[in-house]
């Protein structure tokens, strides 16, 4: 990569939930900034910024990051996903976030979009983990609402109908 | 659709209520979806500032000058503003007990904790806001410190303030029946002494302010996810010296999580206002998390000394209680309320007739407290529960047996506790029933003693617990004596409200000031109001965003002392109801039948007796706007609806005190098994059961939710959660890497278990039920733990080093010659030693090391090095360490010169990062190829952000700033690559060239 210059705002140039996004961003620009306040993809949640609370979580090149860890600058080339591409179609859930509601696996929903995030790249990797894979992998998310109880459950159920071992017709939102 | 949301709307029958099934949230969709609308979310004015705030690193200290020259011409800076200027804007917060004190959201002159806001920097975005920050140059003179609130007592201890009686705030007896008749003929005194920790229950989400100030018109506009109680609003428009009708106070839609802590976002609403005012632009400030661990606000520490007066059978006569609560820095309103929120419910779920109290409440060198989830519950029955566990152990009597024969009868209710606390119903003896049943405690003893058999660490714990909710806003001035309160006028009530509202189709919308925090509350409303209607929740729309001029609200208004159900969720079925009553009247007229024979069912409105007579509702509703002369006479409009409900249990305090703190009163029962293990001393919880009775469920996912969510922060708080501060007043635990919440990996599933008996003194008999667990899990663990220990002494959190020294004994001294490892918790400081080798003469890394240029050169971050004499040097280095990056600027002196072989280098350093100083030794060595090995020892003690961040982190940054150092040096002096040693390094280049901070 070529070396940024410090107070200068460079092209940023990457794939956003499937569709082409170009931006520009000062070298120290974080990922959550640039994508909430500069794209206005505000679905993406800081909780810490420093890496721990795994609220920031997005996908990058198909591996689960922490976009609070993340500069603007370094997703230039790559393919980023964030939980506002979870949604089959408007006024639609997928079959994680649905799993989630049923299963009141969120409150304020704060944390929700990284633990979805972690989660779909988990189920995408290993379409039947057992629980204690799952809340392996959610480990580097706090939730201060649910207990994770209901997140265990909802991912379980969510696993289980993505590998076709139930059925359900689509789910409006 | 297939959904469960589907699912119940499909198969909802007739004739059956809403009310009580787990419908889907509509909160939900847009949640998941990443269509929230957060604080953060939500779209500013163009031109909004941004704000970054510098923050004390001292917890006592004079403020000797602030320089804010430079960042006033630091790009974008548009404001600046220090103590001085805002004490120019705006006036003192008021402080809940009679005393001349002051209490500002900006040190004014002095720092008293470490994270006191001391400037608030306004820019146009926050990245040159906090630049600015960092070029702030503030002399402060430190003070003597004290963080213990039982020191905090003592006569020769700091004072805090001027206006108190050296540190305490409030001092308060008081005298329930005939205690020390009691005591004195009593078989028993038992006691037990408790230090409860701090800690907090930290909502994912931070605080967050937009400000704008209208000159024009003397006005404030704020949105701030502040949560309440809007009592603050008065505290708040008197701070920013406007009427309260010139504070307008917005919510956002969603807020991530409060659990009471963002209540204490107020005086950054005062900051924020007052810098808007400053910048005359509106100004836009949201916390990060270093600031929230370290400076938004923590549920308090309290020293608890509590004696009861028992018989031989352990039934409990009497109880004492000696309170010394920790309020932190400042006396923030609502404080001293966690004191006084248990005020009616000291005696617990027993029935104890006599009962002494003294309180005090102590300010000291830590953060200002405020609301967290079970508030002033904790503290209490941490105490009283601890107490109960060893009046069994002491008597010789199964711990179980002491609760269950002290409680309030079943046929006692309502009853009325010593202090004041009307107990509103209740069969806790039931519940205990049921729990021991349903929960298994007979297959959790065999459990137990078949580990303990193998020679395990295995315990059971047991509690019983009164959960209070819907708080008397009158509780708060039990703190102030009868005549004092007698001054100051009647306090009482909790008013809650609510405002349903029917447009010209037809179709219902509510809205509450109950400022939910993800609880769900826009669900359970819709299952209310559809219930009172025959709609569907689907037809009801609810919105619970507060903006204070426009919609109904009170003092009492905001989500805490759990009322949503008993309280607000009731009042919005009153609302609801007194709409239903006129549009009966209109369908009576109009189907030519009375008002007791209509019902509404199924979107309609009708006749009981002949269901085909009837109307749809959406017309017969719209009807009030269409066509209000077609209504029959004195029937009124049926377009909207506020009502306001206060329940005429919650009165003053009466002049013996008595307060009747609560109106509800929930029960709950836990008990666990709990494991420790004999190597790592680890407490895993084995089982834990918790029975609750909250009266009428509402929607019992979302009940199980508050529970399990409630048990998660305390099983935090029981294990691993605390606000560390070291002797000097530094705070310890200031990221998620230090201030440990629990994962998924260490939150076990509680089996809940509910029983209902609804309150009579709610309009839907529901109770609060948020905070429980809160309160009864801290305590029943470590009743576990102590009787898997068979110790009486337990301070949360349970950490294994508490635990190894209990069950170990404190650990030895290292062998000689073995210093001990650095670093534990209190023990800030730095030691280490390293060593290097560079290929360079020793003459010729001596004069680099003495050199200002090559000492610029090398040191990783330096702006510059100024050489004020041959041996002081001033420098600037920019370091960051984790999440925490800033600006130093640092002295040091060279001392014990022997050249080219050895030097001393000590030094200080203060700065955004916080502030340190140390000393070290280098000394020079040629090697055999021609090269000098430098070796070097350090010892440093740092302070303020950086400490806050953590051993782990300080380490590692220190090897790699130090290897930096090293490698820099070697290339500077032309040679090979160095061979790094161990060694930290923030001593090194601290005391290199000043680095101590
Ligand atoms: S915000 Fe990124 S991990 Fe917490
Ligand atoms: S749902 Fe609130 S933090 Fe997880």
């Amino acid at each position: 990569m070529s070396r940024l210059q410090a107070g200068r705002r460079h092209p940023v140039r990457f794939s956003l939930n499937g569709k082409p996004c170009t931006g520009e961003a000062e070298p120290r620009l974080l990922l959550t900034d640039f994508l909430r306040h500069q794209i206005g993809m505000t679905g993406t949640h800081v909780g810490c910024e420093h890496g721990v609370c795994g609220a920031c979580t997005v996908s990058i090149d198909g591996s689960p990051a922490r976009a609070c860890l993340t500069l603007a600058a370094q997703v230039d080339g790559c393919e980023v996903r964030t939980v506002e591409s979870l949604a089959p179609s408007a006024g639609r859930l997928g079959i994680l976030q649905a799993a989630f509601k049923r299963n009141h696996a969120l409150q304020c929903g704060f944390c929700t979009a990284g633990i979805l995030m972690s989660l779909d790249c988990l189920l995408r990797d290993h379409p039947r983990p057992d629980e204690a894979t799952i809340r392996d992998f959610l480990s580097g998310h706090l939730c201060r609402c649910t207990g994770y109880a209901p997140i265990i459950r909802a991912a379980l159920e969510a696993a289980a109908e993505m590998a076709g071992d139930v059925s359900r017709e689509t789910t409006h939102a | 659709m297939a959904d469960a949301a589907g699912h119940l709307l499909d198969h909802h029958e007739a004739g059956s209520t809403w009310v009580g099934k787990s419908i889907p949230r509509v909160e939900d969709a847009s949640l998941l979806s990443g269509r929230g609308r957060f604080i953060d979310d939500l779209g500013v004015r163009p031109g909004t500032l941004h704000a970054a705030i510098l923050r004390s690193p001292h917890a006592h200290a004079d403020i000797v000058s602030i320089d804010i020259s430079a960042a006033k011409q630091s790009p974008g800076v548009v404001a600046v503003l220090t103590g001085e200027d805002v004490t120019s804007l705006t006036t003192s917060l008021v402080v809940g007990v009679k005393a001349p004190v002051e209490c500002w959201p900006i040190a004014v002159g002095r720092v008293r904790y470490v994270g006191e806001p001391v400037a608030v920097i306004v820019a146009t975005d926050r990245y040159l806001a906090e630049d600015a920050a960092d070029l702030i140059d503030v002399q402060y003179r430190p003070r003597p410190v004290v963080c213990d609130p039982l020191a905090a007592l003592s006569p020769d201890a700091p004072v805090l303030h001027d206006g108190f009686k050296g540190n305490v705030a409030s001092d308060r007896t008081f005298r329930y029946g005939d205690p020390e008749q009691a005591f004195a003929s009593a078989a028993h005194r038992i006691s037990i002494d408790i230090r409860y920790p701090r800690n907090s229950c930290t909502p994912i989400e931070t605080y967050g302010v937009v400000a704008d100030y209208d000159a024009g018109e003397d006005a404030y506009d704020v949105l701030s996810n502040f949560q309440g109680p809007f009592s603050i609003h008065a505290v708040l428009s008197r701070a920013l010296r406007v009427p309260g009708n010139r504070l307008r106070l917005r919510t956002p839609p969603d807020s991530g999580g409060s659990f009471g802590v963002k209540q204490g976002v107020f005086p950054y609403i005062v900051l924020i206002a007052a810098a808007a005012r400053a910048a005359d632009r509106p100004v836009k400030w949201i916390e990060d998390r270093l600031e929230h661990l370290t400076a938004s606000v923590s549920a308090t520490n309290r020293a608890t000394t509590l004696s009861a007066a028992v018989s031989d059978d352990g039934r409990i006569l009497a109880l004492d209680w000696d309170q010394v609560e920790d309020c932190g820095a400042h006396l923030r309103a609502p404080e001293p309320a966690t004191l006084y929120r248990m005020h009616g419910n000291l005696t617990g779920a027993y029935d104890i007739r006599h009962l002494k109290v003294r309180n005090r409440v102590v300010v000291t060198n830590k953060t200002p407290t405020g609301l967290n989830r079970g508030f002033g519950g904790p503290q209490v029955y941490f105490a009283l529960e601890r107490l109960v566990q060893r009046i069994a152990v002491e008597l010789n009597l199964d711990p179980l047996d002491v609760i269950r024969r002290n409680l309030v009868a079943a046929g006692a209710f309502p009853y009325r506790t010593a202090s004041g606390a009307l107990l509103d119903s209740g069969d806790y003896q039931e519940a205990i029933r049921r729990g021991v049943v349903e929960g298994g405690l007979a297959a959790l003893k065999a459990r137990r003693d078949a580990a303990r058999a193998q020679g395990r660490l295995y315990g059971i714990g047991y509690t019983a617990v009164v959960e209070p909710s819907v708080s008397n806003m009158g509780y708060i001035t039990t703190v102030l004596t009868p005549a004092e309160r007698r001054k100051a006028g009647p306090k009482n009530g909790a008013q809650a409200t609510a405002t349903i509202s029917i447009d010209p189709v037809g179709s219902v919308s509510v809205h509450v000031s109950s400022v939910p925090q993800g609880q769900g509350h826009r669900t359970v409303l819709s299952q209310v109001v559809a219930d009172v209607f025959g709609l569907t929740p689907s037809d009801i729309r609810v919105n619970t965003e507060l903006d204070t001029t426009k919609d109904a609200w009170s003092i009492a208004s905001g989500n805490y002392a759990s009322r949503f159900a008993p309280a607000v969720a009731g009042t919005a079925k009153l609302a609801a109801e007194r709409i239903a009553q006129r549009l009966a009247c209109i369908a009576a007229s109009q189907l030519n039948t009375e008002v007791d024979d209509i019902a509404f069912v199924a979107g309609h409105v009708g006749s009981k007796r002949n269901p085909d007579n009837k109307v749809s509702f959406s017309r017969l509703a719209g009807l009030s706007h269409w066509s209000p002369g077609a209504l029959p006479d004195g029937v009124g409009q049926t377009i909207r609806e506020t009502v306001f409900w206060t329940p005429p249990e919650l009165t003053a305090p009466d002049d013996a005190d008595h307060i009747n703190s609560s109106l509800c009163h929930g029960f709950i029962f836990d008990f666990c098994g709990v494991e420790i293990d004999r190597v790592t001393l680890q407490t895993r919880i084995d089982r834990y059961v918790t029975m609750h009775d909250c009266g009428t469920i509402l929607h019992p996912a979302m009940v199980d939710g508050q529970i399990r969510g409630g048990f998660a922060q305390a099983l935090g708080a029981a294990l691993y959660e605390e606000f560390a501060y070291a002797p000097d007043g530094s705070f310890l635990t200031g990221t998620f890497a230090d201030y440990l919440l629990p994962t998924t990996m260490e939150v076990p599933d509680p089996l809940i278990l509910h029983m209902q008996t609804p309150s009579p003194f709610t309009p839907l008999g529901a109770k609060g039920v948020g905070e429980g667990n809160c309160m009864s899990t801290p305590v029943c663990i470590a009743n576990a733990v102590a009787d898997a220990l068979a110790t009486k002494d337990i301070d949360l959190p349970l950490v294994p080093a508490k635990l190894a020294d209990i069950v170990r004994g404190a650990e030895p001294a290292p062998p000689a010659g073995r210093a001990a490892d650095t670093k534990r918790t209190g023990d800030r400081s730095l030691r280490g030693e390293g060593q290097a080798t560079v290929a360079a003469s020793a003459e010729r890394v001596w004069a680099m090391l003495l050199d200002p240029a090559t000492l610029q050169a090398v040191i990783p971050g330096c702006h510059h090095v100024e050489k004020l004499s041959d041996t002081h040097f001033r420098a600037e280095v920019t370091l960051g360490i984790g999440p925490v990056k800033g600006r130093y600027r640092a002295e040091v002196r060279l001392s014990d010169l022997d050249p080219p072989h050895a030097v001393t280098l000590g030094g200080s350093a203060e700065g955004g990062l916080g502030f340190g100083g140390g000393e070290g030794r280098i000394t020079l060595a040629p090697t055999a190829s021609g090269g000098t090995s430098i070796h070097y020892v350090y010892e440093a003690a740092i302070g303020g952000k950086v400490a806050s961040i953590g051993g782990r982190l300080l380490d590692g940054a220190a090897r790699v700033i130090i290897g930096q150092f090293f490698a820099s040096l070697a290339r500077q002096a032309g040679g090979a690559a160095p061979n790094r040693s161990r060694g930290s390094f923030v001593a090194k280049l601290r005391r290199l060239f000043g680095g101590g901070r």
